[in-house]
């Protein structure tokens, strides 16, 4: 017997199938933001070890980023079409609709997270983790990406329209390049230096640089945590809200 | 013994200081048509959404298939279909993937799932366009296949949010034929429309909704004996005319204003020429002439003293 989680995860699958654009930006982007990055501007940062060492944990993180756009914009079509009166008067777990979505997001997240990696060995990068650090680097990928999506799914139910679901999303592409995934911030200007040394991505890109050299701090290690974890609650609660609201 | 499909009393709802339902009572007996007969905006919709289980109303009760949609909605979901106002259908989806969906929602076991989507692409006709996306459907097959999409969990009560707004009149009649079918197998259909027409096809009863409130119920004869039936328009060029015309035709109704006289009539060719001819007789010539059929701006002018335009504002 198939459980209403699993049909809707599977109807998420067919959707990011047909729609292949969704595909490139989710996996494709991220790989040329790297490529970019890497081979472009790379050398002319001075960071004190390899560039491609220095951005991958950051560029991680923009794999995640990349993927939400969509997710928020396939819930608000959900919602605006119809679709989702349709399924909250059936006899349906309602949790069923939102984890398929959820789920779906994480699982694209992850397959971009793969392609990032794959790039980065074939650049040159040569971390120090061991497998613990990796099994670590994995895990903060997918409490991040999980985080990220419940909040991606809350701003696409809120939306009014697919395109402002879409436009939801751009702060969350745009916070990396103000953190530490690119350049470190102790180089930025004042101000943005402020924002960047506070910002949630900071601390995760932190321990993700940390894990990947075989050492993350702690100082760094509980607030990540503490973020995603805050923000999958702020944004599972919301995205429960909207859902009942919406009709 | 009838047993009531559905339920409601004092139903009450209000967006803001908008009130859109104001004390509405209903009893739907179990395998009937009712129809709730109303303009946009009259609450039609926010009526299915309460009944539904959809949203919740601000007071009063409400029951379906014996449970109360607030305590018990998972049960009232599992007795009802609803097919709303614009086509839930997963445009990304073909027809079948999308009856496919449904059958594994209602989880259906394996081929039976498979059984109920071939038979329902038939018998609405969707069997050629089955493997093609719904986003290339036209509007009459889309509403089809929504329909489709609600029948597969075989419910007993359905729910259907004007069903044939916005379809050509050879989409609306083919709809008229598959709504009947469902009622020969005995299901209770809760029908919302703008169309006097429709309701009259198909309804058992019919309550007309008016503001928030239900300004008449009754079956559709009831309800027509209320309303001014098929009458003749004669316009006027002079006062003095309508004068003579209204001496000479007895029950008829005459405005001043605008020279008009209403006339009962079966709009039948006998009784037209009865009446020709008695205006040549007295040698009256009227310069306008019309046949008028009550439409929904005559049920609500009849039964609220105003038409359906004042309600929308």
């Amino acid at each position: 017997m198939k459980s209403p989680s699993i049909v809707m995860l599977r109807r998420n699958f067919k959707h990011i199938a047909r729609n292949p654009t969704t595909v490139f930006n989710a996996v494709l982007m991220p790989v040329v933001v790297m490529l970019m990055f890497v081979y472009v501007f790379g050398d002319a940062f001075s960071v004190g070890v390899d560039y491609v060492d220095y951005a991958t944990p950051g560029l991680l993180l923009l794999a995640v980023c990349y993927g939400l756009g969509s997710v928020a914009v396939s819930v608000n079509s959900d919602v605006t079409k119809g679709i989702i009166n349709r399924f909250k008067v059936m006899d349906v777990p309602r949790s069923a609709v939102l984890t398929g979505h959820v789920i779906a997001s994480v699982l694209t997240n992850l397959l971009a997270v793969a392609a990032i990696i794959g790039v980065a060995f074939a650049l040159g990068f040569n971390p120090s983790a061991g497998f613990l650090e990796w099994l670590g680097v994995i895990g903060v990928v997918v409490l991040l990406s999980f985080a990220a999506g419940w909040l991606t799914i809350a701003m696409g139910l809120a939306a009014k329209s697919p395109e402002t679901a879409g436009l939801a999303a751009v702060p969350l592409v745009m916070l990396p390049f103000f953190s530490s995934a690119i350049a470190p911030t102790d180089k930025m200007g004042p101000g943005v230096r402020e924002f960047a040394e506070y910002q949630p991505f900071t601390p995760i890109i932190e321990t993700l640089r940390g894990l990947l050299n075989g050492a993350p701090a702690a100082g760094d290690v509980i607030p990540a945590l503490a973020w995603c974890v805050g923000v999958a609650l702020v944004g599972y609660l919301w995205a429960s809200s909207a859902f009942t609201k919406r009709a | 013994m009838t047993t009531s499909a559905i339920a409601a009393s004092g139903l009450r709802k209000a967006y803001k200081d908008k009130v859109v339902l104001d004390g509405i009572d209903l009893d739907v007996p179990a395998g009937t048509v009712f129809s709730l007969l109303g303009p946009n905006g009259a609450g039609k919709t926010t009526t299915v959404n309460v009944l539904t289980t959809l949203m919740r109303a601000d007071g009063g009760t409400a029951r379906v298939a014996g449970h109360d949609v607030v305590t018990e909605a998972r049960a009232v979901r599992a007795a009802i279909g609803v097919t709303g106002q614009f086509a839930a259908v997963d445009e990304l989806l073909t027809g079948r993937e999308n009856l496919q969906l449904m059958a594994d929602l209602h989880r259906v076991p394996g081929d039976g799932g498979k059984r109920i989507v071939a038979e329902l692409l038939e018998r609405f006709d969707l069997m050629e366009s089955a493997q093609q996306p719904a986003s290339t459907y036209s509007g009459g097959m889309r509403r089809k296949l929504d329909l489709a999409m609600t029948l597969v969990g075989n419910p007993r009560i359905i729910f259907l949010d004007e069903p044939t707004t916005g379809l050509d009149p050879r989409s609306r009649r083919t709809m008229w034929s598959i709504i009947r079918d469902l009622v020969a197998e005995g299901v209770t259909i809760f029908l919302t429309t703008q169309y006097l027409e429709e309701a009259d096809q198909l309804a058992d009863r019919i309550a007309v909704l008016d503001q928030g409130r239900l300004v008449a119920q009754g079956t559709p004869d009831e309800l027509k004996r209320q309303i001014p039936g098929t009458h003749v328009r004669l316009r006027f060029t002079t006062a003095a005319e309508l004068d003579a015309a209204a001496r000479v035709l007895a029950d008829s109704k005459r405005d001043d204003e605008a020279l008009v006289l209403r006339l009962p009539s079966d709009g039948g060719t006998t009784s037209l020429r009865a009446l020709l001819d008695r205006l040549d007789e007295y040698s009256i010539s009227a310069e306008g002439f019309s046949v008028h059929t009550p439409d929904l701006d005559d049920v609500f002018l009849a039964l609220t003293g105003h038409t359906t335009e004042v309600v929308a504002k």
